[in-house]
């Protein structure tokens, strides 16, 4: 498979470890009421779609970025590649 | 007479006659040949046996579909089983053996199988060997398991060469017949980079089989010709030998080539090739399929376009009197062609005409036929055609389902193909010549297009004959013995058998009868097998339907796919800077993931291991003692937001970790659960220097960038892994003072007042950088000593030298082991995965008042069964037994039951100090329950030691010796 990194073009996946879904971005606050219940949903709770899925990759054998995927999980193909951090930064984690 | 069925012309080089031997006896042949076009031409006919029956087999076919030429090549650790003969090149001194009989082929002691066949249909072993039960076990399965098969492997080592490669191009074009040679062309001449790649070792496909003219030139010179073309282009990569075998994702396909023989011992066997394409232009032909009836399965009962290409290709009649068997029309122009190569061709037996065959005659060479309406026809080869199925097997790597088309009675490639693939020629169904070149250049064009280049236009005069075969897969009556998949002996009668037990889904009936399950995969069976079927069923063959086609297309061999991955090449080896001094002061090394490590350092005369740890312990503790902990994971943090981020990472409390102070570091998961522990020290304002664990540096510095990454991407903090560019040396013991001061270069204060215990400072030694922290793994006055790796094995050489009056001593890590063990502290065998900060006794170290990597679920997430369990010292009653870790732990008298179990022991080692041995435990409620006996019970090993659960610290727990 290739990922085509957004800064590096297609790069084989052999040089990418999986971290699975892009909902690991959404991380709860861990002091606030009811932490308990909203990380087990954050930890164990998955869609699991048979189509497009958002989902983390870690160029471990590369520039050791992350990069959130989405890829139809039936057909592999690949939509859209964007670096984590830009994901993360819109969607303004708190400071 | 050599070569006794050797006719004229052919593609051969005659001035390179071969010498080879099968089964033992010398034979000739030239170089062109392949194993089974020599044998032919030798007048071999009997190659080997059947697999489960035993039957007489001959060659059948003339490419990688042969189901009945298998034979083991080469001897020793060289002999390769199950290999072609139809496909294997041949070459001087090649030996070939047959396979599968006892005794000799010619009398194989198994074929009393063939006797008692009606016990041996399909799922044979659910219906009989039955009884008695215990005999299923150890007498009738390893029988059967020997009784039938293929060859056998060496059982030694491979010692072929095995390479992998990676290719990239704009077009790759899979088959160089005339749909593949004009699309390589095409999108050649455009200026697209191509990769043409053929199974064979010579390009043209069928055009080497048959008689047609191209532009007025032979087919088989026409294919040359361009071939010679194409090596001429720099754009174009030409590759024979070479098997495209599977189409992965994102135009991946996986290939294997086979190197010319006679290459050389130092040139790879075989390479294996992941070519990176643009665009896929298929065009990898079809292949004949035979048809059903009784006694098909004798040597000589060939397929037709295999002895046509025997003739025209390799020059060798199949037999003197050949008989033809057909579905359609073509099988005149075959007649012509076998005449003009003058064999006899006795008669041509048109089942489309409701002619077939009854019997055929002669059990080990084909002597006679019988034809339906009883009359007896002398031959030693019948040619038999049932028409041409496209090789679409690439095209369902995908899931893309092929579509049946009636017209064509066969199977087309279906609309979903992998992405960026277009097929052509026979392979899309198109057998006219014409056709095939037309549908190659075109899709050569139209590749080149996709990929950005202009092509031209080309045009070819050729003929475009093909007929279509009829919808006849039996020639009736379809008993006795009429074989569907010769290689693994499936009958139509087991299809019938199958279907009548209710195995009528198609899938099913692959693999209840095993059809199409060997290596040939089924290519001349899957459609004959799946007629009969339709027949049966009364469905139609689109409502029946194919098996799914999955890679490898043919067999790779499992050297191919490890390529130089082998042996000390599986994985790299990763040395300390200071592992050349470790080896020659004759340390014994173990490996620790990809690491050496040194474990010990014997001294001549100590009679085992124990006897140098007990004594690198005994003198580091009384003395001083240095140990190599380079592999130990390093990351340097550093930034304005580096203290909140040590901090979100660590589950204790970093914000008000002084400059110049190392802290102890816990590192949960999100799910609470401890992921690794090191320290972390304090260099500058915004600059930590992290450590971890050996065997999780990797995984903690994806684990804080996924951190810094992905959960705080508005910090300023940047990390850089710095695990290989320091050498780390541990000096531990009551004189790691005097040494240290004797490296670091003055001015540098090291009293205890002035750098205590978890200080941390930037020094240097002999002028150059280092870092001093002052930490105790081991319990003693310690410190480690970090310089820039390139000095790693001096920095070993320079304290061994200096501290030589002081008794320095080097230690491995069994002895840093024994010594951690002895001051209770955790390492990797308790954080496995299922314990968090509670039941490691750092439950207070957890902060709540902060958020970190793991408050989430904290005290909530737990593994079944280690809940409630806390880590304790362990001793053993009886001061003279052995401990053992992985022992589970259980009251006096309880019965060994998961139900009973209270834990497990984590931890042991001899403490020289204590003189026993001493273990850590996790046991349920343990540090509540110090003195209590219970039991360490190890089933694996057999043991039951009478323990008491006591303080870890046991040395010096007060820790007074950390302090001086």
């Amino acid at each position: 498979m290739l990922i085509p990194h957004p800064t590096l073009g297609p790069r084989d996946a052999e040089e990418f470890i999986y971290m699975g879904d892009a909902r690991l971005l959404e991380r709860p606050d861990g002091e606030a009421e009811g932490a308990n219940a909203a990380f087990a949903d954050y930890l164990y709770l998955r869609d699991n779609p048979a189509g497009r899925h958002r989902e983390l990759w870690y160029h471990q054998d590369g520039d050791q970025s992350w990069l959130v995927v989405t890829r139809d999980t039936r057909t592999h193909e690949i939509v859209e590649v964007v670096l984590a951090r830009e994901v993360a930064l819109t969607a303004g984690a708190p400071a | 007479m050599s070569q006794a069925f050797r006719v004229d012309g052919g593609l051969l080089d005659r001035n390179r006659p071969l010498g080879f031997r099968f089964n033992g006896k010398r034979l000739r042949g030239y170089s062109g040949d392949t194993l089974a076009s020599a044998l032919l031409a030798n007048g071999v006919r009997l190659v080997g046996r059947s697999f489960k029956y035993h039957r007489p087999r001959g060659i059948f076919s003339a490419g990688p579909e042969e189901p009945n030429a298998l034979v083991t090549v080469g001897r020793g650790a060289e002999a390769e089983p199950n290999t072609s003969a139809t496909v294997t090149e041949l070459f001087d001194g090649l030996e070939a053996r047959s396979q599968n009989h006892r005794g000799p082929l010619g009398f194989d002691l198994m074929a009393v199988n063939d006797l008692i066949a009606p016990f041996l249909g399909p799922g044979f072993y659910y219906k009989t060997f039955m009884w008695p039960r215990a005999a299923w076990e150890r007498v009738y399965e390893p029988l059967i398991r020997r009784a039938a098969g293929l060859g056998a492997l060496s059982g030694q080592a491979d010692p072929g060469l095995y390479d992998k490669g990676y290719r990239h191009c704009d077009v790759l074009v899979i088959g160089a017949g005339p749909a593949g040679l004009a699309a390589a062309l095409a999108a050649g001449q455009a200026g697209a980079s191509v990769i043409l790649a053929d199974e064979d070792f010579r390009p043209g496909g069928r055009l080497l089989a048959q008689r047609q003219e191209i532009d007025g030139q032979a087919g088989a010179g026409w294919a040359q010709a361009a071939w010679d073309e194409l090596s001429g282009f720099d754009n174009v990569r030409l590759m024979l030998r070479t098997t495209v075998f599977g189409v992965y994702d994102h135009g991946i396909c996986g290939a294997l080539e086979r190197t010319a023989p006679g290459s050389g011992r130092d040139k790879p066997r075989q390479i294996l090739w992941r070519l990176y394409a643009r665009r896929t232009v298929l065009c990898a032909g079809a292949t004949e399929r035979p048809l059903v009836f009784p006694g098909n399965d004798r040597p000589g009962v060939m397929l037709a376009g295999a002895v046509q290409a025997y003739a025209s290709r390799w020059a060798v009649a199949a037999g003197r009197r050949v008989a033809v068997l057909a579905n359609h029309d073509d099988a005149t122009g075959l007649a012509e062609d076998l005449r003009s190569q003058g064999m006899e061709v006795a008669r041509v037996i048109a089942a489309h005409a409701g002619q077939g065959i009854r019997a055929t005659h002669g059990r080990k060479s084909l002597r006679a036929i019988t034809q339906h309406d009883g009359r007896r026809i002398d031959c030693d080869c019948l040619a038999v055609s049932g028409g041409w199925s496209p090789n679409l097997q690439l095209t369902c790597h995908h899931d893309g389902r092929p579509q049946w088309r009636e017209e064509l009675q066969a199977f087309v490639p279906g609309p979903n193909l992998p992405p960026g693939m277009s097929v052509a020629g026979a392979a899309n169904g198109s057998f006219g010549l014409k056709d095939c070149l037309a549908q190659g250049h075109a899709a050569g064009r139209a590749a080149a297009e996709a990929a950005g280049f202009k092509p031209t236009t080309a045009t070819h005069a050729a003929p475009n004959s093909h007929d279509v075969p009829s919808p006849i897969w039996a020639a009736e009556p379809a008993d006795g013995r009429a074989f569907v998949d010769l290689q693994n002996d499936v009958t139509a009668k087991d299809i019938t058998l199958a279907h009548r037990e209710g195995f009528s889904a198609i899938e099913h009936l692959k693999r209840y009868t095993t059809l199409g399950m060997a290596t040939d995969q089924g290519k001349t069976s899957n459609l004959l097998g799946l007629a009969l079927l339709s027949q049966l069923t009364g469905r139609t063959i689109p409502e029946t339907g194919t098996t799914r086609a999955r890679p490898p297309y043919t067999p790779v061999s499992i050297g191919a796919f490890a390529g130089r991955e082998r042996g000390r090449g599986f994985q790299p080896t990763r040395l300390t800077p200071a592992h050349d001094w470790a080896a020659q002061r004759g340390a014994s090394f173990v490996e620790s993931g990809l690491w050496l490590r040194a474990r010990w350092f014997p001294l001549p005369g100590e009679s085992g291991w124990r006897d140098s740890v007990d004594r690198e312990v005994r003198q580091t503790r009384s003395a001083v003692g240095i140990c190599d902990v380079s592999t130990l994971g390093k990351i340097d943090i550093r930034g304005r937001d580096a203290t909140e981020f040590v901090n979100f990472v660590y589950c204790n409390g970093f914000a008000k970790l002084p400059v110049g102070k190392v802290r102890y570091g816990l590192m949960l998961r999100e799910d609470g659960l401890a992921m690794d522990d090191g320290t972390c020290a304090r260099l500058a304002e915004n600059h930590y220097v992290m450590t971890t664990t050996t065997a999780n540096a990797v995984a903690v510095f994806r684990h804080l960038e996924f951190v810094r990454q992905c959960l705080k991407p508005h910090w300023d903090v940047h990390l850089v892994p710095e695990t290989d560019g320091w050498a780390q040396f541990a000096v531990a013991g009551p004189r790691a003072r005097d040494l240290i001061a004797r490296l670091v270069d003055a001015p540098f204060d090291m009293s205890n007042d002035a750098f205590p215990f978890m200080a941390c400072a930037e020094v240097t030694i002999g002028g150059s950088h280092a870092r001093l922290f002052r930490i105790s793994f081991s319990g003693e006055l310690a410190y480690e000593i970090a310089v820039p790796a390139r000095f790693g094995n001096s920095l070993a050489e320079i304290l061994m030298e200096a501290g030589q009056d002081l008794g320095v001593v080097p230690y491995g890590i069994e002895a840093l082991d024994v010594m951690r063990l002895e001051k209770g502290h955790p390492s990797g065998n308790e954080l496995n995965g299922q314990t968090g900060a509670a039941q490691l006794g750092m439950a207070s170290m957890a902060s709540l008042k902060k958020d970190y990597v793991g408050r989430g679920r904290l005290g909530v997430s737990h593994v079944d069964g280690a809940r409630d369990v806390r880590l304790v010292g362990v001793r053993p009653v009886n001061l003279r037994d052995p401990l053992f870790s992985g022992a589970h732990i259980l009251a006096p008298g309880a019965k060994s039951s998961l139900e009973n179990d209270q834990g497990w022991m984590s931890s042991v080692c001899f403490s020289p100090h204590l003189g026993h041995h001493v273990g850590l435990a996790f046991v349920r409620d343990g540090t509540d329950r110090l003195g209590e006996r219970l039991r360490a019970v190890d089933l694996v090993r057999g043991t039951d030691i009478d323990i008491e659960l006591v303080s870890a610290q046991f040395f010096d727990p007060e820790g007074v010796r950390l302090r001086v």
